[in-house]
């Protein structure tokens, strides 16, 4: 939901493009499950299927902290060359 | 399981559990407002909490006793399908991470304690504020009911209660526990749970640490571990197997849709709402979702045990209580009491912020919309704390008097009606298109199909809530009720939006406008609506 700032600056920019795919890159990830449904290779004993989904863990939140940056700098940046009420949308574009 | 009590477990056990009971009343001084008679202080702690007392906060209420029990128990039982809780958690921070911080923004702006305070505002419908008020009630109790269920299994590996006695000697210590922790909640809101929570995480991390370490060393490994458990879900020769340590092609639908449909769920849950609207600003949500999946990790290493408890031999009858057993059966006394503890401590912190969330559902959404629409803010805060004591009395009612499986087939169902309020909240938050109506319709629709699709779901012991997944229609793979039920609920919903949108039936007062949903704490407006007095209390 943009307002009408003087400066209109397009919703969708690249960077929040980064920050939508750091998002979504999990429900890839885990919702394909063909892909690590299998037992080989192990890691210490431990069979694929589970190792990897907890490595997926650390996975997305790399991904959950680069997109929370992004964000961060996304804000930043509009704010410094919007007006007042450029604090505008901040969440709107990131679904 | 040893005869008679476990002298040194327990005795660690009631020592943690006293220690706890001293901090849940002492937090009632802690970062104390001037004006405390109001639901804003009891029940959401001043809206006060930074990003490490949230951490905790969220930690010790969406990690619970029960899941402690259950997801291990589930693995220890079937293997990998257990598996989904942890693909579940990681979806859930993406999924906060971009709707929480609007509801947090919003809430602040107009005050709302509840997510149903906000679909009222936002959608100028009561009538979809007490359905979602309903369900979250709903959907809570049978949880709450849980959390108890996971404080008897720990009760009865140290031998207490257990089989032996009346009725009366049995349940003693459940009584007592529940006693405490209602007195507590009630004295000191949602700053009880707060502050116990730091005690219960550390005492979680340290015993799963210490577990994840000493017991596969005590087992001769994890490839030793796995390979029991592949022994034992071969069945036995020429039978069926029970188990797999990966899922099959025909079981990878589930698994996924489970997933998603709980990570869906999760933060529609009253109680989990609570703990985010009590953090101090919108970027200490963000930061949280960056710091959560630690627990994810740590929930990962502890469906592992399920494992170790097949190679480390345990059998019991009730697959609840295969962890505490594998507890006692390799840990030292004195540290299995611990073990317990981190059990038993982590039921009390979900516990009191569940009831103290439901209550607050009733006291916003039907005692003040319905009942009196002119109560004080010190009116609201009285009736909160005596609901939150009935609604902690009516879940210990529901375990002593009914089975446990009532309780594990309501929770179920509840996780299938919460996710019914996802399009009324989420869709909400970025969109005004849905019409009122439509969403209740919607709402109905998905409530009818998921009761009674788990309704007809047998298991080999249960005739009917055998399980949470069904036959998707239309696909054919055996899936998560509680998505299909949603898919339905959202096409109910945009269906009629179109046909009401063009029959220009009447929409509602929307309250709330669209800068509402970026405030953050210290813009113009926001600030005034906080609590004025938390400042140069914080100690």
């Amino acid at each position: 939901m943009p307002e009408s700032t003087e400066v209109k600056r397009p919703v969708i920019t690249p960077l929040r493009v980064i920050i939508a795919l750091c998002l979504i890159a999990p429900f890839v990830a885990m919702l394909w499950v063909s892909s690590y449904a299998k037992t080989d290779p192990a890691l210490g004993g431990i069979p694929f299927f589970y190792w990897y989904q907890m490595l997926w863990v650390l996975i997305s939140t790399a991904l959950t902290m680069i997109a929370y940056k992004l964000w961060q700098h996304d804000q930043r940046s509009r704010t410094a060359s919007g007006s007042h009420t450029s604090d505008d949308n901040k969440g709107g574009a990131s679904k | 399981m040893k005869d008679g009590v476990n002298g040194v477990a327990l005795g660690v056990f009631i020592f943690f559990f006293l220690a706890v009971t001293v901090i849940g009343f002492m937090a009632a001084r802690w970062r104390k407002a001037e004006n405390e008679a109001s639901l804003d202080e009891w029940g959401l702690g001043g809206r006060s909490f930074g990003t490490w007392v949230t951490w905790f906060l969220l930690g010790g209420d969406l990690y619970t006793a029960y899941t402690f029990v259950a997801v291990p128990a589930a693995i220890y039982a079937a293997g990998a399908a257990g598996f989904f809780a942890v693909p579940y958690t990681i979806l859930v921070y993406p999924l906060i991470f971009t709707f929480l911080p609007r509801l947090w923004s919003v809430s602040h702006k107009h005050g709302y304690v509840t997510t149903s305070d906000f679909v009222r505002g936002r959608f100028g419908s009561k009538g979809l504020s007490l359905a979602v008020a309903v369900t979250g009630i709903l959907a809570t109790m049978p949880y709450i009911a849980l959390q108890l269920v996971g404080i008897q299994a720990v009760l009865d590996v140290m031998g207490v209660g257990g089989e032996s006695g009346n009725w009366f000697v049995k349940d003693l210590p459940l009584l007592i526990a529940f006693a405490v922790l209602a007195a507590y909640t009630y004295s000191s809101g949602l700053r009880a749970p707060a502050l116990i929570a730091f005690v219960k995480d550390g005492l979680i991390y340290l015993v799963i640490a210490v577990a994840i370490i000493y017991i596969p060393i005590k087992l001769g490994g994890f490839d030793a571990i796995f390979s029991a458990a592949q022994h034992k879900f071969a069945g036995p020769p020429g039978g069926k197997p029970t188990g797999a340590i990966a899922p099959g092609e025909s079981s990878q639908w589930t698994y996924a849709t489970l997933a998603l449909g709980s990570a869906l769920a999760l933060f529609m849950y009253p109680h989990s709402i609570t703990a985010t609207l009590s953090s101090r600003s919108r970027n200490v949500i963000r930061r949280n979702t960056t710091i959560l999946p630690l627990y994810s990790l740590m929930l990962g290493l502890l469906a592992l045990l399920g494992f170790m408890a097949i190679a480390a031999g345990v059998k019991v009858k009730n697959g609840q209580l295969a962890i505490p057993q594998l507890f006692e059966d390799m840990f030292p006394d004195w540290f299995a009491g611990v073990a317990f503890a981190a059990i038993g401590i982590g039921a009390l912190v979900p516990a009191a912020i569940m009831s103290i969330a439901a209550a607050n559902l009733f006291t916003r959404n039907i005692y003040k919309d319905f009942l009196k629409p002119d109560a004080t803010p010190a009116q609201e805060a009285k009736v909160s704390k005596l609901v939150s004591l009935v609604v902690k009395v009516g879940a210990l009612v529901f375990v002593l008097t009914m089975d446990k499986t009532v309780a594990i087939n309501f929770q179920l169902l509840g996780g299938i009606w919460i996710l019914q309020t996802f399009p009324a909240l989420v869709g909400g938050l970025f969109t005004r298109w849905f019409h009122r109506w439509a969403l209740l319709a919607g709402w109905a629709v998905g409530m009818l199909y998921g009761t009674l699709a788990a309704y007809g779901v047998a298991s080999p012991t249960q005739k009917h809530f055998g399980g949470s997944s069904k036959e998707i229609p239309g696909i054919g793979e055996i899936g998560y009720i509680g998505l299909t039920a949603f898919v339905l609920n959202v096409v109910v919903t945009v269906v009629l939006t179109v046909v009401l949108r063009a029959l220009k039936a009447p929409d509602g007062i929307d309250e709330t406008s669209p800068e509402d949903y970026t405030a953050d704490a210290g813009d113009p407006g926001v600030a005034t609506e906080l609590p004025p007095a938390t400042a140069g209390s914080a100690h």
